[in-house]
């Protein structure tokens, strides 16, 4: 099976406002349509991981492969080409455009990648949205809509690219546990159905026990 | 490869939910564009007419013989005095004609020049103008008036009567306008003129002439180039003056040079001759390029305020956008694309606002004695003036746009995600 993410020896630094080594020797890899998950205390640097990850944090040293290609080193225009195309990504709070409908959030990607016609980005939008059953919001304003809705608005703005990686930073962190299963089905059945591979950081034992590996992190370090 | 539809739709969607905001900044714009396009017209309007007033009645090179002085006194011309230090007290010119040598010759050579537009011949003459016992001290000029007619305005003060009109009449006169008040005479009155030796010669006069300058007015008149040779008992060839138009005003000192040499004649151009209007038009122009830009610069603060704020209440935006796959450049483009918008409506309104006003001038009554030809302010609509509008709104609102999009470009997501 190909391996889709690969990190080797990624240390990071903070240097303010005293130098600080936040993450230590970090080297996983993550296989297609492997549904993984990270947990660790708070503070251990799960998101600053993530978002070394996902391509927006650029200082840190050690190599990072993405579709077994070193992308550590690309340009800035490059990364955001990589991001675009094979990332997605749901952050806890819901960030959505909140001046901008449903529907218009979760083709802003696919219109910036400008492979599709605006005619199929827009029913990719509605399929999208339609299988995370919230189909019936597309026309509403982002910013009237519930949290819970909010969370899966973002998560289909995140796959409309149909990226090779989708990743959260606690995407139910702020969710009632019944919008916090549906989340977790829906993630289950993209890499079940779809064969999406997703690595997903959360603070949720229950959620995390039901994903196929657990990638336990300490002080800056993997420890399992 | 910039995806322009969706930055567009982006920068569009930001302003309209700014409704308030855009609006102000672009109205800064057009207030700015609108307060140039109305100087500017308005300014360069006045200079037109005041140009108008003097330059256009001026030829662009005159020629004509002055009385002075040789410049080689005959002692010089002795070889025995040649190595020594010569001293004449009270040189005087000698009493020379003023008239020009070979003026038909030189006349029929200019006509065949390319640069030259037209060349006219005129004999300008003191007089005193005769009325019942009224004896006025003035000028007579001489002159093809069909030929002045083409090459100058001198149609437009003319107020009564016609250049035709004295061309038909062998014993026409167009009188200045002050003249006629002070001897209260009108068209189709009779006039006599004495020349300076005491002949007397009678003159029916068949139109007014009006330049708006009083000391013109006061003295001078007009009547054909042969009237005026037979008044001074000369032959057709008398002639003290030749006026030169030519196509292109700025070669004028240079052409003045070189046929002051060629003809050995004195040649003054319309520049030396007006310098100090130049002067004026050039304030004016400064004056007008300077308010503009003022208010320029403050519409260009305010966009530029705007959008500062803008980026500010929109960094969450930006991080997704940039989280998303939305490059710095992207984004940087979104706001620019904000400013030129807001520049490129507010200018256009601006030239509308600028049009209306200079309409509003261009109809607003001006009468004055010394203009007889104008009857409303001067207006000048010359199209380069909307050009420089639209494209100095562009890019000033491009500059106050710069600054903001080029820190949008710059916002690291991870930190503002991070809440930091
Ligand atoms: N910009 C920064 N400058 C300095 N230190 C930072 C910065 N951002 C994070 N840190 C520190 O790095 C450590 C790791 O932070 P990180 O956000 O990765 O933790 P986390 O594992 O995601 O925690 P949580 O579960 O609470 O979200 C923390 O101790 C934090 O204080
Ligand atoms: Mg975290």
């Amino acid at each position: 099976m190909s391996l889709v993410l690969e990190t080797r020896n990624i240390d990071k630094h903070f240097y303010k406002p005293k130098d600080f080594h936040v993450l230590k020797d970090i080297s996983f890899k993550i296989k297609e349509g492997e549904f993984a998950s990270i947990v660790g205390k708070s503070g251990c640097g799960k998101s600053t991981l993530l978002y070394i990850l996902s391509t927006m944090d650029t200082e840190y040293t050690g190599e990072l492969f993405l579709n077994e290609q070193l992308i550590t080193g690309n340009s800035k225009e490059e990364l955001s080409r990589i991001r675009n195309r094979n990332i997605g990504f749901v952050f806890q709070f819901h960030y959505l455009l909140s001046e901008f409908s449903v529907i218009e959030n979760v083709m802003l990607p696919a219109k910036k990648l400008a492979e599709k016609s605006q005619k199929e980005i827009e029913q990719n939008a509605r399929e999208k949205l339609e299988m995370l059953h919230i189909g019936h919001l597309a026309e509403q304003k982002a910013s009237r809509i519930s949290g819970g809705e909010k969370q899966r608005v973002a998560i289909a703005r995140a796959l409309i690219n149909n990226p090779t990686i989708l990743m959260g930073d606690e995407p139910t962190g702020n969710l009632d546990s019944h919008n916090s299963e549906n989340v977790f089905n829906i993630f289950r059945r993209l890499s079940i159905e779809e064969g999406l591979s997703l690595l997903i950081v959360t603070h949720d034992n229950d959620f995390a026990q039901r994903t196929d590996r657990i990638i336990e992190m300490e002080d800056g370090r993997i420890i399992s | 490869m910039i995806n322009w539809s969706v930055i567009i739709g982006i920068a569009k969607t930001h302003l309209l939910t700014k409704m308030k905001s855009t609006v102000t900044a672009a109205l800064g714009v057009t207030f700015g564009i609108g307060a140039y396009i109305t100087m500017a017209g308005f300014m360069t309007g006045l200079n037109n007419l005041l140009d108008g007033l003097t330059l256009n009645r001026t030829p662009h090179i005159r020629l004509y013989n002055e009385i002075e002085p040789s410049k080689k006194q005959p002692v010089s011309l002795y070889a025995d005095f040649e190595n020594t230090f010569n001293v004449i007290n009270s040189i005087k010119p000698k009493e020379s004609q003023k008239k020009i040598h070979n003026a038909l010759p030189i006349l029929q050579y200019l006509k065949t020049d390319d640069a030259v537009k037209g060349a006219t011949p005129q004999l300008q003459t003191q007089i005193f103008y005769l009325s019942g016992s009224i004896e006025l001290g003035g000028m007579l000029i001489g002159a093809d008036i069909m030929e002045e007619a083409r090459l100058s305005n001198i149609k437009d003060y003319i107020v009564k009567g016609s250049p035709e009109a004295l061309r038909n009449n062998a014993n026409g006169i167009l009188l200045g306008a002050g003249l006629a008040d002070k001897m209260t005479l009108t068209v189709g009155d009779r006039i006599q003129v004495s020349t300076v030796s005491g002949d007397i010669f009678p003159l029916k006069i068949v139109g007014i002439y009006q330049s708006g300058l009083a000391e013109i007015d006061n003295s001078q008149s007009y009547v054909n180039l042969k009237t005026a040779q037979r008044i001074l008992g000369q032959p057709e060839n008398y002639i003290t003056d030749i006026h030169i138009k030519l196509f292109d005003i700025e070669a004028a000192p240079a052409m003045a040079k070189r046929w002051e040499r060629q003809f050995d004649i004195q040649a003054i151009d319309i520049k030396e001759a007006n310098a100090q209007f130049e002067t004026g038009s050039n304030i004016r122009n400064l004056i007008t390029y300077a308010v503009s830009i003022t208010l320029l610069i403050v519409a260009g603060f305010g966009i530029y305020n705007i959008l500062n704020m803008l980026i500010y209440e929109k960094m969450k935006d930006i991080a997704i956008l940039k989280a998303t796959g939305f490059s710095g450049n992207d984004v940087a483009l979104i706001f620019i694309s904000q400013a030129v918008i807001i520049g490129f409506m507010g200018g256009i309104l601006g030239l509308l606002v600028g049009f209306s006003l200079s309409a509003l001038i261009d109809n607003t009554p001006f009468e004055t004695e010394a203009l007889p030809t104008i009857k409303t302010y001067p207006i000048n609509y010359s199209p380069l003036y909307y050009i420089i509008g639209i494209v100095f709104a562009l890019l000033s609102t491009f500059i106050a746009g710069y600054l903001p999009a080029n820190k949008a470009k710059n916002i690291d997501p991870v930190k503002i995600i991070r809440g930091t």
